[in-house]
């Protein structure tokens, strides 16, 4: 606990007076360096949603949004190792929505890197997002961890070319959260090939690390909550004894634990999603071991949207949720139950009235 | 026989003898007729809740809403701590409007309103009455 402490007093000694220094939630940044030298941290800010009216005018409320996750990352101390965003930069795929974000995210200092989401891809699939930011899937190793990014946002390819008369319409198609012409995300065959190979490579005592934009998991099709072919990705990942999968796209927390695999989805600058349960006709399958986020209050712009501050934790990954207008959430890999869990909600009884989804 | 039941009785021979249908007999083909009238109403409400034109800024309702949940139009009317008083749904649609929307409110029997609480609480269809619940 000592090292909460220690957090807050650097903190604010290294921002001194500026004034968000007073409402950043710095104590939720438990750091577990004192533990192992391997333990490091990174940022993640995802789904910024960058949405273009016309001319210069961009959607106020998702600007600032992600321009307030930049700020607040840019003001951790210990700095992270590098920051990752996870996906949906733009709203509808177009370069002035891209250019727009890349400009706000260009404040980030250090190391950025990004996964593919589906409103940067179908307009013109990823080419000007290529661009700016680099290969659709691939890995790194950072401090003894192997990370694996894969653009798990494809789909089918007749949905993909043939059904659509424009790549506008495409894009439109797919930007519909509950659009019924939409189709299933996957990570598909080159992909999951690709990946073999990588990890292959990989000693089965390395921790694993996995950033997608789709849940590598079955949740909800409706709202492509979903991945067609998780389970041939997660088999790729059954030999390794730690695995992580960090994925967007969802809007909200959600975590899970399917074999060796921790699953952890992340927040969303823009605006948050109702989780599936609260769509009287939908079947849908929210990991049991979820303690949801807070019922948003639309009154509070910010209110249930965020960014969250990783540590991985000798080889697993504890998230630190930092939510703007709610009190922060911890969920952290428990090493006895071998599962994540919330540090306070977890027990039925620890649970608040807000989290409560109808 | 009072002369007013000897006049009713009379009215209803008419009607009977006429083939006029009485009140409360309506054919299959009409319920039918009704509810496409409301299916309508209810795409109507789709196109709106999905559209970039309903606001000013091209924020669509669907965006934070999918299938127009966590609406909860079975709540309503209810108490809105942030309005200080109890409302009823359309007051909230044009929060809404106004707000994230950056858009105009609809008068309550706007057409367009209509159709957007067709839409609502069509897909909560199912689910019980709670008015005034959190």
């Amino acid at each position: 606990m000592n090292s909460i402490n220690n957090s807050r007093r650097n903190f604010i000694k290294n921002t001194g007076a500026l004034a968000l220094g007073a409402t950043l939630p710095i104590s939720l940044v438990e750091l577990a360096f004192a533990d192992s030298s391997e333990n490091f941290t990174f940022a993640y800010i995802s789904d910024a949603h960058i949405q273009h009216i016309k001319d210069n005018r961009f959607v106020r409320n998702w600007d600032r949004g992600l321009i307030r996750a930049v700020a607040e990352t840019n003001l951790l101390t210990p700095k992270p190792d590098f920051v990752m965003f996870g996906g949906d930069l733009a709203q509808l795929g177009s370069k002035p929505e891209l250019d727009h974000g890349a400009e706000i995210l260009s404040a980030l200092h250090g190391d950025v890197r990004y996964v593919m989401g589906e409103h940067d891809y179908y307009l013109d699939l990823g080419e000007y997002w290529q661009k700016l930011f680099g290969p659709q899937y691939y890995s790194f190793d950072h401090k003894g961890v192997h990370f694996v990014v894969l653009n798990s946002i494809k789909t089918f390819d007749d949905w993909t070319f043939k059904r659509w008369p424009t790549a506008e319409q495409r894009m439109l198609e797919m930007a519909g959260l509950d659009n019924p012409n939409g189709s299933p995300f996957m990570v598909g065959d080159e992909q999951r090939l690709w990946l073999k190979k990588d990890l292959d490579k990989i000693k089965k005592d390395t921790p694993v690390v996995v950033f997608s934009h789709s849940p590598l998991q079955k949740i909800y099709k409706g709202w492509n909550f979903w991945t067609e072919d998780a389970e041939q990705v997660q088999a790729l990942l059954k030999p390794f004894n730690k695995v992580s999968v960090i994925y967007g796209h969802v809007h909200q927390i959600q975590y899970n634990q399917i074999g060796n695999i921790s699953f952890n989805s992340v927040m969303a600058t823009a605006w948050p999603w109702p989780y599936p349960q609260s769509y009287a006709q939908a079947e849908q399958y929210l990991p049991k071991l979820t303690v949801p986020m807070n019922r948003a209050d639309p009154f509070f712009e910010r209110d249930a949207t965020g960014w969250q501050f990783i540590n991985i934790a000798n080889g697993n990954a504890d998230l630190n949720f930092t939510l703007y207008d709610n009190s922060s959430r911890i969920v952290r890999y428990n090493k006895k139950l071998k599962r994540p869990e919330d540090a306070v909600y977890q027990d039925e009884k620890a649970r608040i009235i807000p989290q409560t989804h109808y | 026989m009072t002369t007013y039941q000897q006049t009713a009785m009379a009215l209803c021979l008419a009607f009977t003898a006429t083939g006029s249908a009485l009140a409360d007999e309506f054919s299959a083909a009409e319920v039918q007729r009704w509810q496409q009238q409301f299916m309508t109403v209810v795409a109507e409400g789709r196109e709106l809740w999905t559209s970039p034109k309903l606001g000013s800024n091209t924020v669509a309702c669907a965006q934070c809403h999918p299938n127009a949940a966590n609406t909860h139009p079975e709540t309503y009317p209810k108490f809105q701590k942030q309005l200080g008083k109890v409302v009823p749904l359309w007051e909230m649609i044009n929060w809404c409007l106004k707000n994230p929307l950056e858009g105009q409110p609809l008068a309550a029997d706007d057409p367009k309103m209509t159709a957007l609480q067709a839409y609502i609480t069509h897909e909560r269809r199912g689910v019980k009455l709670e008015p005034g619940k959190h």
